[in-house]
Order: structure tokens, then sequence, then C-alpha cells
């Protein structure tokens, strides 16, 4: 199981922390560790306490109370935190680049930290290069575009060789094309340095991408930590479920039990699904739209679950067509708009809507 | 319309032939505005970065006497500058009172608060975020204040320019702390208000023309210095 002790020291570990603003309560965590070499992503809503988060452990804010220790040091005195953060480095969701040239701007952190003038060179250019910014050098670092700076501020920060990268939300100011091509930068860096990386983002795509374990943060505390599947397949409970944007969650109860297999009542319906609850319990049903397949005539699939449903609303989105139908109740689906123009599919037309009792994620209430 | 006429004329022959009187007049005034310039910038950068990141009880009250301080009348200045170095006063043991040194403290308390507000607003400018990107980029707390004062340079060249500019046009407090002796505390616009008083406008106007240029290319040079290195 992912969710074990590790046998080694965390990289960077946070126990009891708070954070009391305007006296309230803002960050409430009662645990959590970074592995060394681990991409940490910690996701949640807007205002869950993502970004107080990450300022903690990078020694940025002080917590009203809790400890936090650094490869197994607890951190305790100012003199300290200067050093830590010193071996650490921090992007922001703003480039944040002083009003000087690109190369200044590179090297300003190695100059603070007294890294000798050779080296400091050496390792500017390396990583200038590496983010394909090196004919950026001589520029002014404010008048450079917003893929650009991005490029600046991380290649700022990798020149530090830090033992954790904290980053926060970095690629959430940029357009889709810059942001594709700098994601795709930074996933081959962050595998070839194995930097340890505690990352926040709301971004589904780049945990997927990036991250060896998601943890995600709401209303201040920790809802559920574990690989990427298993938050994205399996969260924990209906908050977690609701962010993660498993669209369709139905409330039902248990009926019928037969091993594995039981049928939980959601309305007049049945949904057969294979979970350990047990009759009457009461649960929630998470479909991630993506498991539910539609069909015009009623098929012979190997799907445990199919239902008759009228079209309420398609809506285009991209490649992908977004249908909900009511089969009694609402289910969204999501198709590719291509067979959502072979089967003809429009408002009020009855569709055939399966999926696998074992895509199903149930969650106790 | 003759008297301006025969002002300039003479005003020019002064200039070219480089009158004795006029070049040490202008000397000194340079010298001591440029002291008085350096020493409250250094005092002034000091405290308005100090003032405007610190967060202490009274602070509000502090930063409304610097306000204030900005536009203080400088015959004000100069009458307190006058009663502490006065012989029998506080500072009267120093003997400064007429001398160029009397004038430079006096300018010096001109420009101080005009710098000090300048810097503390341009320091309060600076985002946030970028404070904390600072202070995550490894600095201590005096790289951090270092860092933010070389960021702020171009609003503080601001600081230069109104500083400099408040105290070589200023003439109440340099008359009465210098009081105008000749080959000593005379400097152009006491040598101006004296000439034009005796009628001798000739010599008034070249100090004039001297003064308004001396102003002049101190705030080119400091323009080309800001516009040349203006991010946008």
């Amino acid at each position: 199981m992912t969710t074990d002790m590790p046998d080694t020291i965390p990289a960077l570990e946070a126990g009891d922390i708070s954070v009391v603003l305007g006296g309230h309560k803002v960050l409430d965590i009662q645990s959590l560790q970074v592995r060394p070499n681990e991409v940490l992503v910690v996701m949640g809503p807007n205002g869950s306490g993502k970004t107080t988060l990450l300022l903690c452990l990078a020694l940025l804010l002080k917590p009203a109370s809790g400890t936090l220790s650094y490869g197994g040091v607890p951190v305790l005195d100012t003199k300290q935190i200067l050093e830590l953060r010193r071996r650490s480095a921090v992007v922001f969701q703003d480039p944040l680049l002083l009003n000087n040239t690109v190369w200044e701007n590179v090297t300003l952190g190695l100059r603070l930290r007294k890294v000798k003038s050779d080296e400091s060179r050496a390792r500017a250019q390396e990583w200038l290069e590496r983010f394909g910014i090196a004919h950026l050098a001589r520029r002014q670092a404010r008048l450079l575009s917003g893929g650009e700076a991005k490029r600046v501020s991380l290649a700022r920060a990798f020149a530090l060789q830090p033992e954790i990268l904290f980053l926060d939300e970095p690629f959430n100011a940029l357009d889709s094309p810059t942001r594709q091509a700098l994601l795709e930068d930074f996933q081959s860096v962050l595998r070839e340095t194995k930097v340890t990386t505690v990352m926040v983002t709301h971004e589904r795509n780049e945990a997927l991408v990036l991250a060896d374990r998601v943890a995600v943060i709401i209303s201040g505390s920790i809802s559920q930590i574990g690989t990427p599947e298993e938050i994205f397949s399996r969260p924990a409970d209906e908050k977690v479920a609701g962010f993660v944007e498993c669209e369709n969650i139905l409330n039902g109860i248990i009926v019928t039990k037969q091993d594995e297999l039981v049928g939980i009542a959601i309305g007049n319906n049945v949904i057969e699904v294979v979970s350990d609850c047990r009759i009457p319990e009461r649960v929630s049903v998470c479909i991630r739209p993506e498991v539910v397949t539609l069909s015009n005539y009623k098929s012979f699939s190997s799907a445990r679950n199919c239902f008759t449903g009228v079209i309420t609303r398609i809506v285009p989105s991209g490649a992908l067509s977004r249908v909900e139908i009511d089969c009694g109740f609402p289910l969204v689906a999501l198709i590719t708009k291509r067979s959502a123009d072979e089967m003809g599919l429009e408002n009020g037309k009855t569709v055939y809507a399966n999926f696998k009792a074992t895509a199903v994620h149930v969650i106790k209430r | 319309m003759d008297l301006i006429l025969q002002g300039i004329a003479k005003a020019f022959t002064l200039l070219i032939h480089g009158d004795p009187e006029v070049i040490e007049v202008t000397l000194l005034s340079l010298v001591v505005s440029l002291a008085a310039t350096a020493v409250s910038l250094f005092i002034g950068i000091i405290f308005g970065t100090v003032i405007g990141l610190a967060r202490f009880p009274g602070r509000q009250f502090l930063v409304s006497l610097i306000n204030t301080g900005m536009g203080s009348p400088p015959v004000v200045v100069g009458l307190i500058v006058s009663v502490l170095l006065w012989r029998s006063g506080p500072l009267g043991l120093l003997s400064l009172m007429y001398t160029p040194y009397a004038i430079v403290i006096a300018q010096c308390t001109i420009s101080l608060p005009i710098i000090t507000g300048f810097t503390m607003a341009s320091i309060q400018q600076v985002d946030p975020r970028l404070r904390l990107q600072i202070l995550a980029l490894g600095a201590s707390r005096w790289q951090y204040l270092w860092i933010l004062v070389k960021d702020t340079r171009l609003p503080l060249l601001a600081a230069v320019m109104a500083g400099f500019g408040s105290v070589i046009s200023e003439v109440g407090a340099a008359m009465m702390v210098g009081g105008n002796i000749d080959g000593q505390t005379r400097v152009l616009t006491t040598a101006i208000v004296q000439e034009v008083g005796k009628g001798d406008f000739g010599l008034a106007i070249a100090l004039g023309i001297i003064l308004m240029a001396l102003v002049y290319l101190v705030n080119l040079a400091l323009t080309i210095i800001q516009q040349r290195s203006k991010p946008r």
C-alpha cells in the first residue's frame, strides 16, 4: 500500500500544523510526509488552503502551531530557517522576476547562497539552455512574455539545485499551447533530476502526468492522500469525489448482496456494483462520465448495468461531448463528438446507457 | 526694458569670462547641495525602507510626520536649525553657525523627509509576493533589504531628483544658517537675493541662469538613467 509508512526518513514531515487567519482556522494538517525523490501534488478547490500549506512547508509562513522536520531534523530557530530556505526553491504562480536582466535573475539565488562565480555561471547557462531560453539571457526580465518569464522562474529554481522544490500552480496563468509545451519540458526535467517536489495545482491533468502521490486538501485539512489512480478512481468521500470531477454522484441504499456484487437502489432503479458494503448501508455511488457508454440499441455487452434514458442536454467540449441523460436518475456520459454524431444524438432521443459493475466507486455515508 | 537687456548682456559677459566670484558661488552651491542630498539619501533610504516594511505602534503617526516634512517650509527648517546651532543653543559648542556645514545640516533636514517619503512609497509598492520570492531565494535579512532597494532604484531616482531640486533652489534656510557671507557661505540663491536687493540685475541674472542650468543638467542626467533602464 502506498499509504504505509515509508522505511526511509521523509524529506519533509509536518505534524499538527495549523494556521489561523483573522480568528479563522484556515489550515489544520494532522500529518503529512513528503518522501525523498517523490512528486507530491497537492490538489484542492479554491480557498482550501493549498497555498497556505505550501508556504508553511517552504518555511515562508510561520504556522500558529505544529512541527516541521526537514530530513528528520526538526526546524526550530530562525538561523536554521535561512539555511533550509537555501536548500530549497520555490516557484510561484506568477514568475515574480526582479527588474533586471534574465541572467541577473537566474543567478540571483546563487549569489545569495555565495556559490562561486564560475559554478554559478555554468549552472545558470545550463538551466537557461535546458528551458530553451539561453538566447534571452541579456533581455530585461520584465519585458518577457508570460511563457518566457515562467521559464526564467523555473530555470532560476532549478539552477539552485534544490533538495526540495515547491511549486504553487506554476502553469496556471499560461495559455493552453504554451502550458502544454512547458509542462512537457518540466516533466522531463523532473524525471531527470528526481528532485523531491511539492506542487500545488487544481489541474487534474497535471496531477495525473506528474504526481507520484496526490494529497487532496478540502477546507484546510487533508481529505485523502494516495496515488493519482486511487484518488481519481476511488475517492475517499463525497467531497473528494466532487472535487475530482466524478460527475455522477448518486445517493442510494444497498438492497441486495450476492458475494461481492451488491445492488444499490437509487430511486426506482437498481445499480449493480462490486463492493464490500452490506444491506442496508447508505452509500454514495460515483460513476465517472468516461466509463458510461451509450448505444442506440439494447446491447448485449458484458456491462452489468444498462439503463434506458432520454437525452436532456448535449454540451460539446472540444473533441468530446458531454451528454446528460435522464434514466430516472441523472446520468452524465462523456463520449467522443464523432460517435455522438454517428449515433445521431440529440435532445429528447432515447438511448441506452451502459457501465460495468467494476467501474463504479462506492463511498459509505 | 533697458534694465533687462543690460542685465542679460552683463550676465553673458560674466559667464563667458568665467568671473571668479560667480565660479566660487556656483561651486559652493553644488558642493553643499550635493552633500546634503547624499547624506539624506543614505539616511532616507534606510529610514524609508524600514518604515515601509515594518509594522509597529505609532507607525501611522510617524508616516504622517514624514508626509508633513515633505512639504515643510525651508524658512521654518532654517529657524529650527538656527536655534539648535546658535552659540547658546544645545549644539552651540560645535560652532557650526554661519558655516557651510550649517547649510548642509539645514538642507539635509529639508530633503530627508522627501527622500524618506519617496523610498517608503516605492518600497511599499513592491508586490508582497515578490518579497516572498526574494526570501524564498534564500536572502538573509540584509540581502533582502538590499535587493528590495535595488529593485526600486527607478522610483528612488525620482527621490534623488526631488531631494536635490528642493535643496539647490531653497533660499530661506541657507540665508538664515549660512548668513550669506562673501567667500564663505554665499550660495547661488542667497547671492541672487542679495544682488537683486542691490539692484545689480546683471549678476543676479547670470546666477539665475547658472542655477537653472544646474537643476536642468542634474535632472537630465537622472532622466537619461531612468529612461534607459525603464522596464516598459
